[in-house]
């Protein structure tokens, strides 16, 4: 694969600086954290690799500016943008589209050994043949035929327009529209259960399902990055650049993530609560403010003829608290109180005990749903679809929650409790009854209150979270995994 | 003084010559190496347990015919045990020699205290061990999260400068750069300080082909029909939301496994009977089994 356009072969050209230094900048931009000493190594790297070799490239800035792997998705697009191929082939307008067919012509013609019907002429495959033909290079796996159908259904289907402001997902959803490629699947699958004799096994029909998505969604990466060249070609890198830019994993904002940042943050949150366990457990092994241990000093003194040298001491072993959750899992907030329980229950083994609360204007204790399960992700699915949390009519009501709370399980809070309390607060103008958090804070070793919504929103509305939060030990913004984090460790 | 020719000439060769020792890397890892060696840099190396971290570091030391040097990092490791020791009982020794010979009339604290802080009463450690070296070693630092965020500090003078200070007896500088490799389980978060002096690594899970790869080659009389199977299985259970997704060296076991029972070709029954080797939890082998039997099909 080879660099075109400004800067090929050119090693340390001016050319070549000012493409790095914007695309340094975009990286800072997006979020990553690129200090002056990694700029200047990803400079020296550039040297020693050749530039025609694209792949060894992108390794070689990745290596020296990118140290953490969640940040790797965000490089790879920003890289893509700034080091895609350039050249008159990528054109909006698809002037290349009469060449691009003939090397699918080509292409076929090996892959098959003969041409398709009617496939002669240049003047231009129509829709159904394209469509066979995907069939067939996904049948087959062939890469190149994948690639070259990419950029042709591109040029076809997505109806691109130079200088027309909507994004590549606009331009992305067009073209698939056309693919169908749902129903290419069904068709792939429907063959492989045809062509095997008796049937495939529900083993094998399930590999070969994964080997054919795999390969659909080489496909779909093939024209999302076309798309992406082309805009490119048009706009310009940085504008590009900008119109890209993500929010990292850990700055995902709870309540307006999409369905594709939320599963980006489920798989954040595993090596999160690894981390945070492993920190809990040495916070509290390194407290050396222990007595001295008299007997322990006395025999290590042998070792230095009977001269106490080295005093040890006698560490102390702090209780675990016992921590009560009590999550408000309606509509608008559920995805947080989600990721909250989840990380809680996932360090666990930090606490002398869990328990969960949930409710809406109803309350419900769901610890049972956590008990002697492995599987966090089904519990949590549980508490959402068992837990009985409607009181009346299924609307947030603090109140009446913390009330019915206080009730049933208020004697039961003691001094080594600590109480976390989630929601944002919107209490849809009932009775705050506050008395409650008040009670507790009496009771509890510490109330904290998360709230995930963004701190120039509390009260305003509906919300009362100063009510609340005035018999706290403390209100905290929790808006992101990072927010999260530090507030798990500061609980530990 | 320092040596700095360098040791390769280019990716692709990186590449094959590690291939040559049995290890399949694709064109991430070949180029990172390629680089550490070209900018004298440590490497970092993160990713899941077991997609051959370590193994990596064992790799780049056969294939260059270097002395393998390891420090294997854990809770509490101090500079006594990574850096060097003064050999304290030896030193004790001769200081009580020394009271004996007195009676006789002897020498002053002062040439005692020069004698004591020597080379000879010097124990090295893997790090200054690494530095000191006047053949080629590679050096190993494994798991290095497992030492605390102060410990780390140790690590910075070696990493930049590889050199060592000693207050007693001065700077020990390396006589030739040896090529460090890092590994970590990313169970916290390193230090800034020490990610800016390393070039970094991840290593993921292998695509479909290379895995197939590494099957054949670590796997003596294994199929290319069944290490297709084998690495097809694999992938598709790594698609599950599980507690531990199967890794590189559980797949290895599993071939073997197979190959030792004489199966040719699995099927359904036979992955589930033998997936306690691919995964280590109940919970996650009940859900890979529900979903191999075909929960597919809705």
């Amino acid at each position: 694969m080879t660099v075109t356009g400004d800067h090929t072969g050119d090693h340390t050209g001016d050319g070549m600086v000012d493409v790095l230094a914007g695309f340094i900048q975009e990286l800072r931009a997006a979020g990553l954290p690129v200090s002056l000493t990694e700029n200047l190594d990803a400079m020296e790297a550039v040297r020693h690799i050749p530039l025609v070799d694209r792949e060894a490239f992108k390794y070689a800035l990745a290596a020296t500016l990118v140290k953490n792997n969640a940040h790797w998705k965000a490089f790879e697009t920003i890289f893509e943008v700034y080091f895609s191929m350039r050249g008159s082939q990528f054109a909006i307008t698809g002037e290349g589209t009469g060449a691009d067919e003939a090397e699918i012509e080509q292409l076929l013609d090996e892959l098959m050994g003969t041409g398709l019907d009617g496939g002669g002429g240049m003047e231009g495959l129509t829709a159904e043949q394209l469509a066979e033909m995907l069939y067939r290079a996904l049948m087959h796996g062939d890469e190149a035929l994948l690639r070259a159908l990419a950029r042709s259904a591109v040029s076809r289907f997505a109806g691109m327009e130079p200088g027309r402001p909507v994004g590549g997902t606009y331009y992305l959803y067009r073209t698939l529209r056309q693919l169908d490629l749902d129903g290419v699947l069904e068709r792939l699958l429907q063959a492989a259960r045809e062509e095997a004799d008796g049937g495939l096994t529900p083993l094998e029909e399930r590999l070969t399902k994964d080997e054919f998505e795999a390969r659909i969604d080489m496909l779909r990466k093939e024209i999302e990055a076309e798309i992406r060249r082309r805009l490119v070609a048009d706009r310009g890198a940085e504008a590009m650049a900008k119109t890209l830019r993500k929010p990292l994993p850990e700055d995902i904002d709870f309540m307006h993530a999409t369905r594709d940042e939320l599963a980006s943050l489920r798989r954040a949150i595993y090596p999160l609560t690894r981390k945070l366990a492993v920190r809990l457990a040495r916070k509290r092994r390194h407290g050396r403010k222990g007595p001295l241990d008299f007997r322990s000093t006395v025999r290590h003194s042998l070792s230095y003829g009977g001269v106490p040298a080295e005093p040890k001491f006698r560490y102390p072993r702090p209780s675990k608290p016992e921590i009560m959750v009590v999550a408000d899992i309606s509509g608008s907030v559920a995805a947080f109180a989600r990721f909250t329980l989840q990380l809680v229950y996932a360090i666990s083994s930090q606490f002398s005990r869990v328990r969960s609360f949930v409710f809406i204007d109803g309350v419900d204790e769901v610890t049972r749903f956590f008990e002697g399960i492995e599987d966090i992700t089904e519990a949590v699915h549980r508490v959402n679809t068992e837990a009985d949390v409607v009181w009346v009519d299924g609307h947030s009501d603090y109140g009446h929650a913390f009330e019915s709370f206080w009730e049933r399980w208020g004697q039961e809070i003691s001094s080594k409790t600590s109480i976390i309390l989630l929601g944002d607060a919107r209490n849809n103008y009932h009775a705050s009854q506050s008395w409650v958090v008040h009670e507790m804070r009496n009771k509890a070793r510490h109330v904290y209150w998360l709230n995930p919504e963004p701190r120039s929103y509390w009260d305003t509305g509906d919300s009362i979270v100063s009510q609340y939060g005035i018999y706290c030990d403390g209100v905290f913004e929790c808006r992101n995994l990072k927010q999260l984090e530090g507030f798990v460790e500061h609980l530990g | 003084m320092i040596d700095t020719s360098p040791r390769f000439d280019s990716v692709p060769a990186v590449r094959d010559d590690l291939r040559r020792v049995h290890y399949l890397a694709d064109e991430g890892i070949a180029g990172v190496v390629f680089l550490a060696d070209r900018l004298g840099k440590p490497v970092l190396v993160e990713g899941p347990a077991g997609t051959g971290k370590t193994q990596l570091a064992k790799s780049v030391a056969e294939m260059t015919g270097s002395r393998l040097i390891r420090l294997q990092c854990y809770e509490g490791l101090d500079e006594s045990k990574a850096l060097y020791e003064w050999n304290y009982k030896k030193q004790l020794l001769r200081i009580q020699s020394q009271r004996v010979a007195e009676d006789g009339g002897g020498i002053g604290w002062t040439d005692i205290e020069e004698d004591i802080f020597s080379e000879p009463f010097l124990l090295t450690r893997p790090l200054l061990e690494a530095i000191r070296a006047s053949e080629p070693v590679v050096l190993l630092i494994d798991e290095v999260d497992r030492v605390e965020v102060e410990t780390e500090a140790l690590l910075l003078e070696i990493l930049s400068d590889y050199q060592v200070s000693i207050p007693e007896l001065g700077t020990v500088s390396a006589n030739q750069i040896p090529l460090v490799f890092l590994t970590s389980n990313n169970t916290r978060e390193l230090s800034e300080a020490l990610k800016r002096r390393c070039l970094y690594l991840h290593i993921d899970y292998p695509s479909l082909e290379r895995e197939k790869e590494i099957v054949l080659t670590r796997v003596p009389d294994v199929s290319d029909h069944l290490a297709d199977q084998i690495v097809r299985i694999v992938r598709s259970i790594r698609t599950l939301e599980l507690k531990k997704h199967p890794s590189v060296s559980e797949t290895l076991d599993w071939a073997r496994t197979l190959v030792l029972l004489g199966i040719q070709s699995i099927d359904a029954e036979q992955a589930k009977e033998t997936l306690h080797i691919l995964l280590k939890y109940q919970s996650d082998i009940a859900k890979a089994a529900k979903e191999l039997a075909g929960a597919s099909t809705k």
